[in-house]
């Protein structure tokens, strides 16, 4: 199946063909803003257009990225590796609702009388399940725009979205808005939201470390989703370190086995050691670091089993030796593609 | 050029018997809760009678702290920390723990139930609009956060708060909430929100000046009819709530800024957890809230530190290349891949610290293994306090 820009991109043989909106979620601290912009990379390549949207007012993409902040605006960004255009869109819950009643009722002259007198700020701060509900539905309207010839404009969304704990009510919006509003524009549009959110062309993908907490998070994000008949997408495994170590050595480190005599003659062998007395010393110092780091190892492991109960798809992503600067955004980029995502 | 950053004695604070408020911020992810938790533990066993305030709802937490859950009313942590029993709080200093997790829609009916007559309190608790804002929209967490500090200082039972703040978008808006509200109540909208149910009908929109008509037919296009009305319907009946809900909201600001509360940031030494908590240390200033200084969580140490990544890789390849000791090399590397990481946590913390050199800062190792229980806290408190 080739993009809806036509002919020029090679066929992609990926997890999620057929996806358009790629929504990433993940426990603070996971690295989630830098995983949805590599995916928006990685969904570029092969001269698509992606558009990435932040919807928090973070500016998390603009750190990301090294660009000053950026407006409330569809704006390029970044080059795909060999072709392809990285656009984003810094939300902005104001902006995002004057938008929405120049596209629904042609009334944006009526924004700064409504600003003045307080409506735009409850709409957008007092009742926040309405801010909710205009993000979703500007991004939404991004996914199914096109162009005056009918081909779509985006060939994918990713959305930078809220953190794990909120991802399933603030993509529930239809319910949200229930308790609300039972019929009305609103309605209306929460509806058109839901029918984009809920549909098989979207998919949610969650960011986690090999964590116990962050795993949790994820498997009661991945069943509130289920529950709201949300489409689970897969779930990047981020910051993987390699093992290093032979198991062997692990497990006799793990059960206090270790002998640190061979580590020793290593050490002097190696000329890091004056002596007997001072190898042994070095070698009983890192045999504490080989514990830890097969005690973290184990951990991992399980936490792996852990996710692997949740019956989808997941993607190591390494941990970025310098750190998550703008080369390691293209490495990740590179990984993604090379997993099969994107 | 290396800065050190002042140390900062958490003990001191602690045992401070004018610090009645101790606020755990920062962005997400970093450990608040379990710092807060691990705050709250030792203070008690130094002998303070503590309740901590959680808004993460992390059964893990509760747990880990011999509770099955944690619910909107303070439970008692069990009394024990004996070696035979290390699992409950040490009391032998006179002190006491307790936990409780916010609940925000039940502090929110509460606060209703409370100031509104019985048929008025029905009136908005039944409303459409009131359960949506109560239970699901994620700004009421800020209030009621802010709500159940007020009330929990208020009540006297406890000489020490420790309260870990929202996991909210910015980390601070509970900060904005009272000025958002007061904003709001100021404002235009709700004079025209108020304004036809007090009068009692539709027509009501013609008593007012031709730009509030205009914007009620927007609000009546865009919402609808019905919406409109529920809104109408809250505000009104809420009128009389809001006043002394917004007047509590500003004390407990004024709260906050008064000497009995230390502001503690809590960040990891990340990129964005220390931008972060640059961020959280200029808007602290900003709102003149009294910051005590910065927890860093999860910091890499070696207990090698005197073998550099440099000498430990160059080692590593030699031993390679000879084929010689795999397992030292392995393990060499393992070290050098610690040392570099140490290094660029290290250099986070500098430029936070270069930044704001004269906020004072503690350190905690990153542990191998979670924290499953009281005496996994016991030694999150000694690291904070070391």
């Amino acid at each position: 199946m080739s993009g809806p820009t036509g002919g020029k991109n090679a066929a992609r043989d990926t997890d999620w063909e057929g996806v358009r909106l790629h929504v990433v979620t993940g426990k603070g601290g996971t690295g989630k803003t830098t995983v949805a912009a590599a995916l928006a990379l990685a969904l570029a390549a092969g001269n698509r257009k992606v558009l990435l949207v932040e919807v928090e007012g973070r500016q998390g993409i603009a750190q990301v990225f090294e660009l000053p902040p950026l407006p409330y605006e569809e704006r390029k960004i970044a080059v795909a590796p060999g072709g392809g255009d990285v656009y984003a869109l810094a939300m902005d819950p104001e902006e995002a609702m004057l938008d929405y009643l120049e596209m629904f009722y042609g009334i944006k002259r009526m924004g700064k009388a409504l600003t003045r007198m307080g409506v735009i700020d409850f709409a957008t701060t007092i009742a926040p399940g309405l801010r909710d509900v205009l993000v979703t539905g500007k991004t939404s309207e991004a996914v199914r725009r096109r162009d005056k010839s009918g081909k779509r404009v985006y060939d994918a969304i990713v959305m930078d979205a809220p953190p794990t704990g909120r991802i399933a009510r603030f993509l529930n919006v239809t319910q949200e808005v229930a308790g609300l509003a039972r019929v009305g524009p609103v309605k209306n549009h929460a509806d058109m939201v839901r029918g984009v959110v809920a549909s098989p062309e979207t998919a949610v993908h969650f960011v986690t470390l090999l964590e116990e907490m962050p795993v949790q998070e994820t498997l009661d994000g991945i069943a509130e989703l289920r529950t709201a008949k949300l489409p689970v997408g897969g779930v990047f495994i981020n910051m993987v370190r390699p093992t290093g170590l032979p198991e062997a050595v692990l497990e006799a480190a793990s059960a206090n086995r270790f002998d640190n005599s061979e580590l020793a003659l290593g050490l002097k062998a190696a000329g890091l050691a004056d002596g007997k007395a001072d190898a042994s010393l070095i070698a009983d110092a890192l045999a504490q670091e080989i514990s830890e780091h097969a005690c973290r190892t184990e951990l991992e492991r399980r936490e792996r089993e852990t996710l692997e109960g949740a019956g989808v798809p997941l993607y190591d992503l390494p941990l970025l030796a310098g750190g998550a600067d703008l080369a390691g955004l293209y490495e990740l980029a590179e990984a993604i593609h090379t997993r099969g995502v994107a | 050029m290396t800065r050190t950053a002042p140390a900062l004695d958490i003990d001191a604070i602690l045992d401070d018997e004018s610090t009645r408020i101790i606020v755990c911020c920062g962005s997400g992810g970093v450990g608040k809760t379990t710092t807060a938790a691990a705050l709250g533990l030792r203070a008690a066993e130094r002998g303070r009678s503590v309740v901590v305030l959680t808004v993460d709802p992390a059964r893990r937490l509760a747990q880990s702290m011999g509770l099955t859950e944690l619910d909107n009313t303070p439970r008692r942590i069990k009394d024990g920390g004996s070696p035979a029993d290390p699992d409950g709080v040490n009391a032998e200093n006179g002190g006491a723990l307790h936990a409780m997790m916010l609940d925000m829609k039940r502090t929110f009916d509460e606060i209703i139930e409370a100031h509104a007559d019985p048929q008025r309190a029905q009136q908005i608790l039944s409303n459409p609009f009131y359960q949506s804002l109560s239970s699901s929209f994620s700004g009421t967490q800020e209030y009621m956060a802010m709500e159940k500090l007020g009330q929990l200082r208020r009540s006297g039972d406890w000489d020490l708060i420790v309260v870990d703040t929202p996991p909210s978008r910015s980390a601070l808006d509970f900060l904005d909430a009272p000025e958002r509200l007061g904003r709001f109540l100021d404002g235009k909208l709700i004079r025209i929100l108020t304004a036809p149910a007090k009068a009692g009908g539709r027509s009501a929109f013609k008593l007012l000046n031709a730009g509030f008509g205009i914007v009620a037919g927007v609000l009546t296009k865009v919402l609808g009819a019905q919406v409109l009305k529920d809104i109408q319907t809250f505000v009104s009946a809420l009128d009389a709530v809001f006043g002394g809900f917004r007047q509590r909201a500003e004390q407990t600001y004024r709260l906050l800024q008064a000497p009995g509360t230390a502001f503690l940031i809590v960040a990891a030494p990340e990129r964005d957890a220390m931008r972060e908590a640059s961020y959280f240390v200029e808007r602290l200033a900003e709102d003149r809230m009294p910051l005590a200084g910065v927890v860093v969580n999860r910091v890499h140490q070696s207990p090698a530190p005197a073998l550099s990544a440099a000498r430990s890789l160059a080692a590593a390849e030699d031993l390679e290349a000879r084929g010689d000791h795999e397992l030292t090399a392995a393990v060499l590397r393992l070290h050098a891949d610690r040392m570099q990481l140490a290094a660029r946590e290290q250099r986070e913390q500098e430029h936070f610290t270069s930044a704001h050199p004269t906020v004072p800062l503690v350190q905690v190792p990153a542990m191998p293994e979670d924290v499953h229980d009281l005496v996994g806290l016991r030694q999150i408190g000694r690291l904070l306090a070391s």
